[in-house]
This record gives structure tokens, sequence and C-alpha cells, in this order.
């Protein structure tokens, strides 16, 4: 049977993003899990996170995962969600400073003080709710989702790729910032896809159904 | 393209039923929590709000087995509040599937708990919940004070600097109610809700007061609130969430339809 373990370091419920991949692969074991082993022989990883990155980084540290996440999101379909992109890329502005697993070149950044260009509005910050996403280019796990579906946000940093190109979708908060991130086998997003939207469980569908192989099929 | 303006149904639950109070003293009873926040999800609504009125902690565990519920079977973002006073109880909560907790007592007892609940658990998942009502006299500059106990019991802390206050100690999210319009259906305190929202830098819900769709409406426009709740005008199906997205979007505001 497939598996798909989601990692657990203390880091949020993940009861909802189990929910949503047990309904969508009811003939996928779902495992939420900090086993080494686990997340190793599992088919396809899931790497959520709530909270600080510096407790992100410290519990992938106390629970020895940092080296499998690595491993796992340079071998099998990996996909991260909201602090998970943000632990992906090499340097957050986060908590004074904090380096991440640096599997993808970047930084994340602190949204600060924002009004809107256009009308002048103070945009608040965690930038929280319903936000669209432009899909910037073809994604196996795009499909079956509206261009520019609306997803639930809920953070004050951003992600930062140093290469334009790794961004595969973008939301508009004052200005345009990377809000879906992929490079081979790894799709990351800002937003929480487990949430209720018209493209919820099209994502999940499409990420259950990769094949396990070190490329997402374009 | 732009972030939606949230509209957040509250359901009120006693012992597991939701309830309504009209200035929290006459209840009526519109029935059980997993159906109504099932008819809402379908409905359109961007949050849901569950406000624990248990008096009893005997009775307290009932509400982590109604969020648990909820949370297996709709998937958008479910606050609660009520009864969250130690960080014990916002892990339950959280751990029982929902996304925020909602502290108000508790921090007027002791604010340092918003300091630690949001260093623990991440600033995005605290909301602090403001009761307010205004104190000033009609020729004076207007002023609001926070109340606890259902708005019977004055605090003396100033809502606008106590909003500041809060903001700084890492809440991700203010929910502010007007306990002078609460139940009345007159709409939101609109002076109120812009006060606050402009001192604060994160999100503002506004509440209290809601009795038409162009209530929600100028909550956003004129009280420049991030979030609208309301609960009444939606229980007895006065309104449909739908409809009042609807309305939202043709005074201009930017919703998911």
């Amino acid at each position: 049977m497939a598996s798909i373990a989601i990692i657990d370091y203390g880091m949020g419920n993940l009861r909802s993003v189990a929910k949503a991949l047990e309904h969508v692969a009811p003939r996928t074991r779902v495992l939420v899990t900090q086993n080494r082993q686990d997340i190793l022989h599992a088919d396809r990883v899931v790497f959520p996170g709530q909270g600080s990155i510096r407790d992100c980084m410290r519990e992938l540290i106390r629970w020895d995962l940092v080296d499998v996440v690595r491993e796992a999101a340079l071998s099998k379909p990996f996909l991260g969600l909201c602090l998970g992109p943000q632990a992906l890329l090499t340097f957050s502005e986060e908590n004074g400073g904090i380096d991440g697993l640096d599997v993808l070149p970047g930084r994340v950044v602190w949204f600060g003080e924002l009004r809107d260009p256009v009308d002048g509005e103070r945009l608040k910050v965690p930038h929280m709710g319903w936000n669209q996403v432009h899909q910037l280019r073809d994604h196996p796990l795009w499909r079956g989702i509206s261009q520019d579906s609306r997803f639930y946000f809920v953070h004050s940093y951003y992600l930062q790729p140093a290469d334009a190109t790794l961004a595969a979708g973008r939301t508009w908060y004052g200005f345009d910032f990377a809000s879906a991130i992929a490079r081979d086998n790894i799709f990351a997003v800002q937003f929480h896809p487990e949430k209720k939207c018209s493209g919820r469980t099209a994502a999940a569908r499409q990420f259950h159904r990769l094949e396990p192989v070190t490329h997402f099929p374009t | 393209m732009a972030l939606a303006k949230r509209i957040i149904p509250c359901l009120d639950v006693d012992r597991g039923r939701v309830v309504k109070g009209v200035k929290f003293v006459e209840i009526r009873d519109a029935g059980d929590p997993v159906e109504i926040a099932r008819r809402y999800d379908t409905e359109g609504a961007d949050e849901i709000t569950f406000l624990d009125i248990t008096a009893s902690s005997d009775d307290r565990e009932t509400m982590v087995h109604v969020v648990e519920q909820v949370a297996s079977e709709v998937f958008i973002p479910l606050t609660v509040g009520g009864g969250i006073r130690v960080l014990d109880d916002v892990r339950r909560m959280l751990n029982a599937g929902a996304d925020k907790v909602s502290i108000n007592t508790a921090a007027i007892a002791r604010p340092e708990f918003v300091r630690e609940a949001a260093e623990r658990f991440g600033n995005q998942c605290i909301v602090v919940a403001i009761d307010a009502k205004a104190v000033h006299q009609s020729s004076e500059p207007p002023r609001w004070e926070i109340f606890t106990h259902g708005g019977r019991r004055p605090t003396g802390i100033d809502a606008v600097e106590w909003a500041r206050r809060m903001n700084a100690y890492g809440a991700g999210e203010i929910l502010l109610t007007s306990m002078d319009r609460d139940g009345t259906k007159r709409g939101f305190d609109l002076e109120l809700t812009h006060a606050i929202s402009e001192a604060v830098s994160i999100p503002v819900i506004a509440s209290g007061g809601v009795g038409t769709l162009d209530h929600l409406a100028d909550g956003i426009l004129l009280g420049k609130a991030d979030a609208v709740l309301a609960a009444s005008i939606f229980h007895f199906a006065e309104y449909t969430i739908e409809q009042a997205k609807h309305h939202m979007r043709a005074r201009g505001i930017e919703v998911r339809l």
C-alpha cells in the first residue's frame, strides 16, 4: 500500500491535513509521524508547520529530522505547507534571523508596514484570510485547480526565492509575492490547501496521484 | 486580485447546543453546532467562531467534543472562545481541531498570558476578544472601556490602549464587540471599530449589532474592519451568507464567492 508521511515535529495540529489527504486518498496509508524510517520509506512526504521559524528549526534538530527532511525533499514527491516552505529556504528574517534548511535558495522576509498602493488603505499583518493564487506555470499540482483560485493564508513573513523561476504561484498583498514555489519533486505553498476552497481537494488529489519518482512528471 | 474581507458567523454554545442571547439575557435554542457549521460552510462562510458560554467548568469538556466533530466535517478555519484561561486550554482546543482560540477575561486578569500563548503556539492562532462600551458623555471626545461579565463589570481599561497592548504582546487578531450594540440590530459601533482598527497593525473583526446587510458592509467600509462577525441574522435565516456576500460585493468590497 502506498504511503504518505506527514512530518509531525510538534509544530501545529496536523489533523486537518491528515483528514484532507485521507479524504482524497482512501487507499493510501496516511502517517502522521516523527519516525525517521517512516519518513524515509514513505512514497510521498508532507512537510507542514505552524508557529515561528526558530521553534520549527529547533524542533527539527531535537527530533533529529534535519537530514531526513533534506533527503526526502531531494528524492520523492514532497509537499511543503505554510511554514514548511519557509524552512526550506536559506534564511529567514524572523526571530532576529534564522538559518533554514537551504534546500531551495532564497530568503523569508517580513511584510512590515504595508499600504495598498492603489487606495492607500493599511494592509494588516498577518496576511490572514482567503486570497487568490495566480498560477505562473504548468505544474501537475495545479491540475484541476482554476486559475486565480482562493486559498486560506495566515502569515506575517513571505517567501522571496533567489531565483524568480522557482515561483509557481503568486499572490498580491500590496505587492506580488511567491505564494507557491516548486522545483523538481518539491512543491511548497504558503497557503493552507487543506482548508476548503474550490481547489482544496483537487490539490490533495493531484499530490496523491503523483508517482514516487525523483522528478514530477511534466 | 486581493485579499477577501471575511464574513464569520458566530455560534454561542452552551453545553453542546447552539444558543444566541439578545443582550446576553434572553437565550434561544438554534440547534446542533455540527449541523449549523456545515450549513454555514455550504453557504460560503469564510470562518466559523464558537463561543463557549457554558457556565460550569464540569461541562467544558463537551466543547472539546463539539470542536472535534466540527473540525472533522467542516474544513474552513474554526475559532473557539470562552473559558480559555491557561496554556493547556489553548493546546486542548488546537488539538481538537480549532485553528485559533480567542482569549478575553484571562487576558485582562493576566496580560502576559497572551504573550505566552502567542510564543508557544504562534500569534496566528491567538485572537484577543475585546468587549467595549462607550463611557464618554455626548459633549466629550469618544472613549471606550473594556467590560467583562457580559458587559456588566467595568475594568477601567481604555479599549484603544488595550488593543495596542495586545497587538504588542503578540495577538494575531482582535475580535471587537460593542457591548452597547450587541443584540440591538442597530449596526456596529463604527466609531469604535474605526478607532481600534487604526490603532493596531493586526486584523480586526467587528462584532455586535448587525441587523441588516448594509451593517456588514459599513463595518468594512466605514469601520475599516478586516472581517465581520454576526450571529442572529444568519441563525434565523433572515439572510444567507451568500446573500450577504453579494450585497458586500455590490458595495465594492472584495469577497470570496
